[in-house]
């Protein structure tokens, strides 16, 4: 019986895992895959196992390969600008229970998101293996600029998918990859969103997985994708630490950030999975509310089940068919979410929450005018998910000064936030959504709430 | 591994096998049509699966509508939307192959994608399937390496477990899968999606020479397979030849009846010419 999985070690092994991280004994950083407990795998066609296969064994020996690691250090350093800063944010502090608030600002990075780092290891990875095409799947279009560049930076040749009503929706996001090079392929089978994208892109693999990568955007997908995609995304939580100590000389109290595959979040938590003083949030989509069923809160509300090639928590109906997520933010609109933060939200490492649109939308308006930084709506909702944190650790405060406990100040408790890409995509939504649009404008008829030029 | 099929071929007879074989002792290969359940209605797709077995089918292929198929080209995505659109539910495949078993000698397969089962349990999914006279699944984005779970409800309703291969797959996972199927082994013909093409690749017969060589008893090819040339091209050295999309398009342009004379005349290509 050769890698067997039995479907669920469940809750039992889970709940040891979680008091073997307690105890001290067993570290989850730097979790191999293919399964996180019970989560993860290979839900994918016969025909592309061996393109899994072989991107695995690529990416391991390449991990190990000091030229391969110095090159990705050379261009997170001379082509995206890393470290990107952490940034204290006192005015923001101020609404979020005055506690101190340190931005993480993956916004600062070129093409404007974390999403830089995981498509220039992946496409290193490609040249590696000999591929001369990749493909990627795009929401909003971040992913899809971000593998477009790095296609471009490497002399590879690239398709993007993206769901028609996406294509038309962010028409400038589609001339910006179209202006790097790459063909944008509108997706209008099934229901024409991101799953569907990313459906069209496991076709193509399928049907020319001889000459070409699929570069995937998140940290989701079959064995090696999550472990993978983490992989190049560590650099955010080695660096957020090392600036935190730096900075302030101890640990954060607690550490967000924005879930929707998940790539971001999980890119942060690794560097603090093995401090267990760091309490750590992430904040799915709670679109209208998640009692509206318009949202995309998978952990919350989702059941495990087996989506894009893991097994990970699902949005799904009674006979298992994929429900439709809604979100003002399209990076996190995705009805799945990667294998990892099942795992660690079922052993309780991680707390997830759902934050409304208008939670977030409100954390974006207060970051633009309190800290001149303007955040993707995505990372808003980490932002929206840090002032409740803030919130709940003055409240703790106060309670343990009026019982007569020693405590520490809210004031000296640090919260760090994954801001996570920038927001200038988001332009034509936030004025839409805060009215700020001339009723005659191009844009006003364009904008439709949710929609993003 | 190879216990576990041992032990669940000892306990029941494979029906998928046993359709292959009566077809082999006619001298021929065995003909596998597609049909998703559902389109246009139930009701139709239970008699278009009779119209198969009358007219020369061996082995039906009922495809469970499914909201992401990734391994499916644009004819059958049109296809099994439709169904979603029109308020299909899963259970309804169970009355589909009941009504075909009920009427007709064929086995009856069906393919899904892994999600619904999980949704419903691997093993409730299993028993209903068996109650229903079902012959086992064919899982098109399940490989043996997570099949677990599945391995153990087939051999406890003894239902066949129909994993596929494909040009790209190595020797060791062409042997690990060969020994976790039964029933027979899908050879994937090219690597792609499901749709017609004007020509058989000739991967197809790699593939099947190569599951025959890693032990399968029983090959069956399918992806792009069309017309009786095509049948009979492939039924020189195959086990079975599996349709899909032509009987999707035959179904919803002429209903039934072009499902039947489709089927007649793609079951002239199953003898093999005498070499």
């Amino acid at each position: 019986m050769v890698r067997l999985m039995v479907d669920a070690p469940a809750a039992g092994s889970d709940e040891s895992a979680v008091d073997a991280f307690l105890q001290g004994g067993e570290s989850l950083r730097h979790a191999p895959g293919p399964y996180f407990g019970s989560y993860g795998g290979r839900w994918m066609p016969e025909s592309l196992i061996a393109a899994l296969d072989e991107l695995e064994d690529t990416f391991e020996k390449a991990k190990a390969d000091p030229e391969f690691t110095a090159q990705i250090a050379e261009l997170n350093k001379n082509y995206s600008g890393r470290p990107s800063l952490l940034t204290e944010a006192k005015r923001f502090a101020e609404h979020a229970g005055g506690v101190r608030i340190f931005l993480k600002r993956e916004d600062l990075n070129h093409t404007g998101s974390h999403k830089i780092n995981n498509v220039l290891g992946q496409a290193l990875l490609a040249k590696r293996m000999g591929k001369t095409r990749v493909i990627a799947e795009t929401g909003a279009g971040q992913h899809g600029v971000a593998s477009a560049t790095a296609a471009a930076l490497m002399g590879l040749e690239c398709v993007v998918y993206m769901g028609a009503e996406d294509c038309r929706r962010q028409s400038l996001n589609v001339a910006r990859m179209e202006l790097l090079g790459a063909t944008v392929i509108p997706v209008t089978n099934g229901s024409q969103t991101l799953k569907d994208a990313i459906n069209e892109a496991l076709r193509d693999w399928v049907a020319n997985v001889d000459n070409t990568h699929y570069l995937l955007g998140t940290a989701a997908g079959a064995h090696p994708f999550p472990a993978m995609v983490r992989y190049f995304h560590e650099v955010i939580g080695e660096e957020a630490r090392a600036q935190i100590l730096e900075q302030t000389g101890r640990l954060p109290d607690a550490v967000c950030a924005c879930i929707g595959g998940g790539s971001n979040a999980i890119g942060i938590f690794h560097g603090f999975l093995d401090d267990p003083s760091v309490k750590i949030y992430g904040f799915e989509a709670g679109g209208e509310g998640v009692e509206t069923g318009r949202h995309a809160a998978t952990i919350t509300l989702g059941k495990p089940g087996v989506l894009h090639g893991a097994r990970s928590y699902l949005m799904q109906d009674d006979d298992g068919q994929t429900i439709e997520s809604h979100s003002i933010s399209a990076g996190l609109d995705y009805p799945g979410v990667g294998p990892e933060h099942s795992y660690l939200a079922d052993i309780g490492r991680v707390s997830y929450e759902p934050i409304t649109d208008s939670e977030a939308m409100d954390a974006f308006r207060l970051l633009c005018r309190t800290e001149g930084i303007i955040p993707a709506i995505e990372s808003a909702h980490a932002l929206a998910g840090a002032m409740k944190v803030g919130q709940r650790i003055a409240a703790e405060c106060a309670a343990d000064e009026a019982a007569g406990k020693a405590t520490v100040k809210a004031s000296e408790k640090i919260v760090i936030v994954n801001l996570s890409g920038r927001g200038d995509k988001d332009v034509a939504t936030a004025a839409e959504w805060f009215d700020l649009l001339d009723k005659d404008s191009a844009e006003h008829e364009i904008a439709k709430e949710g929609e993003q030029l | 591994m190879s216990t576990v099929q041992e032990q669940g071929t000892a306990r029941t007879a494979s029906k998928s096998a046993a359709a292959i074989d009566r077809a082999k002792a006619q001298g021929r290969a065995a003909l596998i049509g597609y049909l998703p359940a559902g389109y246009p209605s139930v009701e139709d797709t239970i008699a278009a699966g009779i119209a198969l077995a009358e007219n020369g089918a061996d082995l039906i292929e009922i495809g469970i509508p499914y909201s992401d198929p990734v391994m499916d080209g644009l004819v059958i995505q049109a296809a099994t939307s439709e169904a979603l659109n029109k308020g299909f539910h899963v259970t309804q495949v169970f009355d589909v192959v009941r009504g075909i078993t009920s009427k007709t000698d064929a086995a009856v397969l069906v393919m899904t994608y892994w999600n619904p089962v999980v949704r419903m349990g691997v093993e409730e999914f299993s028993r209903q399937l068996a109650e229903a006279g079902g012959a086992g699944l064919i899982t098109p984005d399940l490989i043996p390496d997570e099949a677990a779970e599945w391995m153990a409800a087939s051999d406890k309703y003894g239902l066949d477990r129909v994993f596929l291969v494909a040009p790209s797959s190595s020797p060791e996972r062409m042997k690990r899968t060969v020994d976790a199927s039964r029933g027979f082994v899908y050879a994937v013909s090219i690597m792609g999606v499901t749709g017609a093409r004007t020509s058989v690749s000739s991967a197809a017969r790699d593939v099947v020479a190569a599951a025959h060589a890693a032990g399968a008893e029983r090959v069956c090819v399918g992806l792009g397979v069309s017309n009786a040339d095509q049948v009979r091209e492939i039924a020189a050295y195959a086990d079975g030849v599996i349709v899909g999309t032509a009987l999707v398009v035959a179904i919803g342009d002429g209903g039934v009846d072009a499902v039947a004379s489709l089927t007649k005349d793609l079951s002239t290509g199953l003898t093999r010419e005498e070499a």
